[in-house]
Parts: C-alpha cells; structure tokens; sequence
C-alpha cells in the first residue's frame, strides 16, 4: 500500500463490496436526514425571527400524527440497516466449510502466524488469492484484535479462548494489519501487514521458505513427546479416552453435562484436565498449565483433529491433510 | 443584537440579600448545604477538571500531527489519552449539568427551598472531592494507562501503574453520583410547589428524573466491577484474568452495563437543557411535551439493555449480537422523536437569537450526526470495520462534546444570569459559540474518514496516509481550544463588570425566572404556586400576564 492521501479504504476481500454498499446506503440516509434537519431549521430560524419585543409563538401543543410518523420512519429506517447489517455480519461469522486453517497467536506486541503446510511468519501474513482463509487465533497475554481495513474484518484475539476470522482476498497486494484492541506501551507498533500473492506465487513462496512441518505433524511429535500417548491410546483400552474420531462430536462427561469436543474443549482438557471429564474415566490427567505454549497447543489440537471426528466440524484439519498429500514433493 | 430591547430601563441593581452573600468565609462555603451554593462548588470543580483534561487533549493531538510518535514516549501517550478519558468523563461530564446545572436549578424550577437531603447533596460533593483526590494522587505519581476502559487482563495483571488508585478514585466518586441521584428522585417526588403536577414539570426536570434513574440503579454496576478489578489486581482474585481462571469478556459486559447508560446519564440533561432553551426563544411551548418527557424516560430505560453492541468483535455469540444491534436501533426512535419536536417547537415560534439558542442549534446539528453515525455503528455489518477506529472516537465525540457538552454550554449561557445576577457581553458570547461550532467539526469530522480508512483508536503513532486528516484535526483543536477559552474569560469578567440581569432578562415561563437573580437564600420569598402549564406564553397587555417578558416591565 502506498502512502498516499485517500479518503476511502481499499477493496480487497469479498465482502469488502458488501460492507461499502451498506455504508453507503447508510452515509446517504444520514446525509439526507442531516440536511433535511438542518434546511428546516434554518428556514425556521429565518421566518419566524421575533419581529418585534413582546411577541410570542403560536400556542401549539402537539399533533398525535406527526408523533406516529416520525416514530415509525426511523424505526423502518433502523429496522432496515439492522436486517442488511445482520446479513452481512452472518456471512462474516460463518466460517464457509471449505476454508483452510491459518493459526495465529499474539503477544504484545506481535503477531505470529502458521501456515497449514508448516510455514511461520512474525507480523506477515501470506495467503493465495481466491482461497477461504480462516484464522483461529489466541493470545499469550492481554485482549488484541485482528484488523485487516482493506478486507473489512476484526476479531478480538482473546486469551484463553479461540477465536476466528475468516476472508478471502480478492485482489493481489500488501494490506495492513492493525491491532485495533488497546493492548499496552507498544499498542500502535503491532502492526504488520498481509500479503495477497496468486496461488501459483504464493506456493512458490511457500517452497522457498525454510523446510517446515505442519502443526498437526509438529503437534504429533508433541504428542509423544508429553507422553500423551502413554493413556490416550489409539484403541481405546488406555486410562484415557482414545482420542480418534472424536473432534467435535458431543460426549457427556462425568458431572451429568454434555458438550462438543471442540478447540476450547481440547484446550480446557490439556490446561485443567479436571474441569470436565468424559464420563467412564477418571480424573488422573496432570495440568499441563505453564508447559505448553500456545503455539504448542494449537499445534496438539490441530493432531488431534487431524485424528478426524464429527463431519464438517473438521473440515479444515482435512483439507489441508489433503493439499499437503497432493502437492507434489 | 448585542443591545437588548429592555437595557433601556434605569440599572436596579442586584438584589439586597442573596444566597451568595447570605454568610461569608470559606467554612461557609465548605459546610453549606445549600443546593445553589453545591451547585457552585460542582461548578467550580468540573471547571478545573475540564481545563485539565482539556490540556491533556491538546497533548494528544499535538503527539498526532505527525505520523511518527516524537512528541512524548508511547507509555506517556498512553497515559495521555486514559487521563484524558477518565478526567472528562468520570469527573466532567457525568457530574456537569446535574451536579452543576441540575443542583442550582432544580429546586427553583419546581418551587423547592431546597433539596430533599441537603447534607447528603454536600455529601455527593465531597465523595466527588476524595476520588478527584485519589484520581488526582495517581496522576501525580504517573498517571495510569489503561485507557479509561480498564479492559482485563490489561488492567488487571500487565499494566504497571496506578490502576487500583484510580479504580478505588472511580468507586467513590460513583457515590457521590449515587446521592445526587436519590435526591434529585426524592426532590422531585415530594418538594414540587402547588399545582406543579407531573405534566406541568419542566422537561428538564423529566430528563433528570431519567438520569437519576440511571445513576442510582447503574453506578453501583460500575462500582462492584471497578472493585473485582482491585481485587485481582490486588490479590490476585481470579475474576477476569484467563491464567487466574477468570474471563476477560465479563469484564467488558460488566463494565458496559454501566457504561453505556452512562453514555445517556450525559447526554439526557443536555436534552433538558435544549427543551428549555428553544421554549423559551421561541416562546412556545416544547411541541409534544409528553412525548419529549416520556421519550427521556425510554432512553433510561431501553439504554441498559443495550450494552453488548461493545462487544460485536469480543468473541460475544453471534445471536447475542444481533439482539443487541436490534435492541440498539430502538434508541433511534426517542432520540428521534427528541429532535423532531424540537423542530415542530421552532415553527410558528417567536425567535430570539441570543447566545442559548445559539448552543441549541449547535447541539442539535452535533447531536443529529453522533446520533445517525451511531446508527451505523449499531449496524452490526459495518462495526465489525469500524469498531475500535477513530470512526467511534469521532461519534463518540460528536455526541459527548458535541451533544452533552454544548448542552451544558447553552445551560450555562441560559442560567447565568440567574446564577450571578449578571449578563455576559453578547458579542463574544455569540463568537464563541460559532468558534466552538466550527473547531469542532473541523477537529471530528475528519475522524469519521480516518475512521473507516480503518485508522485504530489509542494510536500513538500510525501510517504516513493518515497524515493529512489527522493535520485537519489538530488544527480544528486548536480552533476549538480558543472557543472554550472565550466563555471562561467573559464569565469571569462578568461577574464584576455585567449588566445587573433582573429577574427574567428571557422574558422566559418558569418558576425560576420568578424569584431575584441571585435568588435568595431560600429560593423564594413567598411558597410560589404553579397555576400556569408548561411553557405558557401568552401575549397581552404585561399586567394580565402571568410572566413578564423584561426587567423593564417589572
């Protein structure tokens, strides 16, 4: 992006189209109600300017009317930005199911990303055109938030729990990156940039970067390396739950509830084992609370959603188990 | 304009006795429990805490006249703009026009002696005093960066400084909001004069019932959250830092429940304060009075259930979202029932243009763009981009400063002659109001582009094509800044050198404008009655009257 003076962001994501026509729908209401409040009262002001001392105005107290219909034009005119607003922000937080899974955890006052085939970065991010792009994200420390202007999206990146974005960009270029969520001394250097190549450039990109191993990989190392697999076997028959298949299926734990396995669960299950067993096991699991980073976290979800489960719910883990198994090496 | 039909009548002088010359000292001052004195120590305070937090603003966009950060270093920055926050807001804004404005004028507008708690109202000042102190101790000793936010963990377990100072600051200071709340309820329940029923009220004692509702039934959100937060950050509670087995998403519903009705406990007096002006320069009454007072009391009470449309981005559920952002847009329509009858009042009105008025037309103007941008950050589709730009720095503003702020400008520019028995000079008075009109834009206006350019809030340094928008605004400060500087020169001057008011230099209905300027030690010589309804102007010969237009008259 260059620094040049613009009054208007640019449009390099595909909802970035969607979000500028509603702005502009509302800028123009806006405006309209603006000058229309605005000729009035100065017309007002002008021909019903006291003429002379001891005048007064009319005695009018009040027409039930005009009350309902400059009550009901806002509330129409609200209840339409609501409706196209809410349209948009659906698409916005509905992760389509083809999208491929990117990590990215802050700090202050960083970012640092993964990419599904291994490849990390600080501060850049590197993504095809035209492909569905979701990020799930985590802190280290205090509240951020993932902005990219050009794209029309921001999430928090809250610590302790996953949070994600998704986009698809549209046009091939270098975007900023902000952290839009106060975050300390440093708040306005966390900023980077991400950078749209064509899918062939970027994949060429890729294999010029260091050799890397993708998180599920990396976090199938982990997985041994912290003796997970001494209890959590494959089978079934260790003192923990085999923990194939099951990604985002529900399973009722010890304490009567029910719930998803999903990231937050997984998470939750590794930092404080004890907070909700799987029902038929016991509570002998270790935390592993100040052990693992977060990037060491992702890593063992991502295996262990590469180990499969609820269809649909793993799609991401999948697809990019597939891509790396075409690509050819 | 600036001579006034009625100046011709021979100078009577300020009255004999006042409540300002009732007793003398300091420690009648101090000890005083009468509400128009409080109302002139609140004054006094807010002042100070304006200009403070003014000059701090005046360092925020100094720093941002260039995209590098070399004015200050970041951790300065970011104490910058927390204290500016917390200073205007907690100590500025919240208690101005009810604390100030509201004090002095509500017992006279209903035909009270006083309030119904006298010491308590002394009270809610000196609770005003100790956490301005403590607040005040923080900022000697470094200040504090969190922004006025607090959000956790940040504030709780990262930053290093003064956090639980300024909390415990905040926590008392809510107190004295709290008192003042329960009096202004009691008050206008039990000390209205005869015949001053519900709907003869001024809609600026409506709007105040409205803004103690809030006070009373929010503040202690606030103080209970500002509480947890000293406590982790203290000992180490886990209520909101994940690595203590907290959540630091409750924080922000927590602090939001409050905050955002906060938002109404500024700006609703301001709207008492516009219904009072254009009644009475228009002389007419407020059209559609029920719909304006009741449109107050929806505001109260809608704006608490609205606090999640902070929260679009936090990781709050998508359906959470959407209720909010549904919930939000109900605000439109009494806000814009609010405006619209404010119109409708101007029609076929008898218009003065004094310097009131003048704020009154500013406010409206403001407020119409805060309150639509406003509109389009409850959209849930276009917040996601906009929420934490300058974009809502820029609505935020147009809506405090522009709304609140000119509202406690045109109430103070309303009620100043009966404060001090004196008139300010109409010239500058009229200057100032069109300075601060036009630095005000040019400071906010070119927010809202560098807002959806995507420009982040809390930025102490940014990207070179920010620049020129950002130059536009530092520029409009500085304009700004001269418009406020204006006021506070003439109002001092005034004092000594005015012309000596009367009692009714408007020519406005009112209990208040029929008792002296100062008024008297309590209020009125005689019980006054209300036997006329809100905002009655009539026209005819002065004797048949109820209320006489001009000291000449008299």
């Amino acid at each position: 992006m260059s620094p040049e003076f613009s009054l208007f962001p640019e449009q390099a994501s595909t909802i970035a189209s969607k979000v500028d026509a509603l702005y502009f729908f509302a800028l123009a209401m806006s405006a309209f109600f603006s000058l229309l409040i605005a000729v009035v009262i100065f017309f007002f002001f002008i021909r019903f300017r006291r003429r002379h001392a001891g005048e007064v105005g009319a005695r009018a107290h009040g027409s039930m009317m005009l009350e309902v219909v400059w009550s009901v034009i806002p509330l129409v005119i609200t209840m339409v930005l609501f409706v196209w607003g809410a349209v948009i922000f659906i698409e916005m937080k509905t992760v389509p199911e083809d999208a491929t899974e990117y990590f990215a955890t802050a700090k202050q006052w960083m970012w640092k990303f993964q990419h599904p085939e291994g490849q990390r970065e600080i501060n850049t991010l590197h993504v095809p055109l035209g492909e569905t792009i979701k990020l799930t994200m985590t802190s280290e420390d205090v509240i951020h938030s993932f902005f990219v202007p050009a794209f029309r999206v921001k999430q928090d990146v809250v610590p302790g729990r996953y949070t994600t974005v998704w986009f698809e960009a549209s046009k091939t270029g270098r975007y900023h990156l902000f952290c839009t969520e106060y975050c300390g001394s440093h708040h306005s250097r966390m900023i980077g940039w991400v950078t749209v190549m064509d899918p062939d450039d970027y994949q060429a990109w890729l294999a010029g970067g260091a050799p890397a191993e993708a998180p599920k990989d990396l976090g199938a190392t982990l997985f041994e390396q912290h003796i997970c697999n001494t209890c959590h076997l494959e089978d079934g028959s260790g003192r923990g739950p085999s923990l194939v298949g099951i990604y985002g299926q529900e399973t009722r734990f010890t304490d009567g509830t029910t719930g998803i396995r999903d990231d937050d669960y997984l998470r939750q299950s590794i930092l404080t084992p004890a907070s909700q067993v799987v029902e038929g096991y016991l509570q002998i699991m270790p935390t592993y609370q100040g052990q693992l980073s977060e990037v060491s976290l992702l890593q063992l979800i991502s295996y262990v959603k590469s180990l499969g489960g609820a269809p649909g719910a793993e799609t991401s883990a999948e697809a990019s188990a597939e891509s790396t198994g075409e690509s050819p090496e | 304009m600036s001579t006034r039909e009625y100046d011709v009548a021979p100078d009577p002088g300020l009255p004999k006795s006042h409540y300002l010359n009732a007793a003398h000292g300091l420690k009648s001052w101090l000890l005083t429990t009468d509400h128009k004195r409080i109302g002139i120590l609140y004054l006094l305070s807010i002042t100070f805490f304006f200009l403070l937090g003014g000059i701090y603003a005046i360092a925020i966009r100094l720093e941002l006249l260039t995209p590098a950060g070399d004015m200050v270093q970041p951790d300065t920055y970011n104490r910058l703009f927390t204290m500016h926050g917390v200073l205007m807001i907690f100590f500025f804004l919240i208690p101005s026009i009810p604390a100030a404005l509201g004090n002095f004028v509500i017992p006279l507008m209903i035909g009270a002696k006083d309030v119904a708690f006298p010491k308590l109202n002394l009270a809610s000042w000196y609770m005003y005093l100790i956490g301005a102190s403590l607040t005040m101790w923080a900022l000697f000793h470094g200040g504090v960066d969190t922004g006025w936010t607090f959000y956790t963990p940040f504030s709780t377990t990262y930053s290093n400084t003064y956090v639980a100072a300024v909390a415990v600051g905040i926590f008392v200071n809510g107190f004295s909001g709290i008192f003042t709340g329960i009096n202004f309820m009691v008050t206008i329940h039990r000390m209205r004069a005869p015949g001053m029923t519900w709907f003869r009220l001024p809609l600026f004692i409506w709007a105040h019932y409205a803004t103690s509702l809030i006070m009373v039934l929010g503040t202690p959100v606030l103080a209970i959250t500002i509480v947890l937060v000293a406590l982790e950050r203290l000992l180490k509670f886990g209520f909101f830092d994940p690595a203590l087995g907290g959540d630091p998403v409750l924080f922000q519903h927590l602090f939001w429940f409050y905050s955002h009705p906060a938002v109404y406990i500024m700006i609703l007096p301001s709207m008492g304060v516009i219904s009072e002006i254009i009644a009475a320069f228009a002389r007419k009454p407020v059209f559609g009075y029920k719909f304006v007072a009741f449109a107050s009391m929806g505001i109260a009470v809608i704006g608490f259930i609205v606090w999640g449309h902070h929260l679009f981005v936090s990781s709050q559920s998508l359906y959470a979202g959407l209720i909010f952002s549904i919930l939000t847009m109900l605000v439109a329509v009494p806000s814009a029932v609010k405006v619209f009858n404010w119109m409708a009042t101007l029609y076929r009105g008898s218009i003065e243009y004094s310097t009131p008025m003048f704020y009154a037309l500013g406010f409206i103007g403001l407020f119409t763009i805060g309150g639509l941008t406003g509109l389009m950050l409850a959209t849930t589709g276009i917040d996601v981009h906009v929420h934490d730009t300058y974009f809502v720095v820029a609505h935020f503003h147009y809506i405090m400063v522009g709304g609140a702020l000119m509202g406690y400008l045109g109430g103070l520019h309303y009620w100043w002659p009966k404060i001090t028995g004196r008139m300010y000079p109409g010239f500058w008075s009229h200057l100032s109001a069109g300075v601060i009109f036009l630095g005000f834009n040019l400071t906010f206006f070119p927010q809202f582009i560098l807002g959806y350019l995507g420009m982040p809030r809390r930025y102490h340094a940014y990207p070179e094509e920010f620049q020129v928008l950002n130059i536009l605004s530092t520029a409009g400060a500085s304009i700004l800044a001269v418009g406020y500087v204006i006021p506070l020169v003439y109002f001092i001057w005034s004092l000594k050198y005015g012309e000596v008011a009367g009692k009714n230099p408007w020519g406005a209905v009112g209990l208040e404008w029929q008792t002296a300027s100062p008024p008297p030690e309590h209020n009125f010589e005689e019980i006054p009655e209300a036997d006329f309804e809100p905002y009655e102007y009539v026209e005819g010969p002065p004797s048949e009257r109820p209320y006489r237009y001009s000291r000449s008259e008299a």
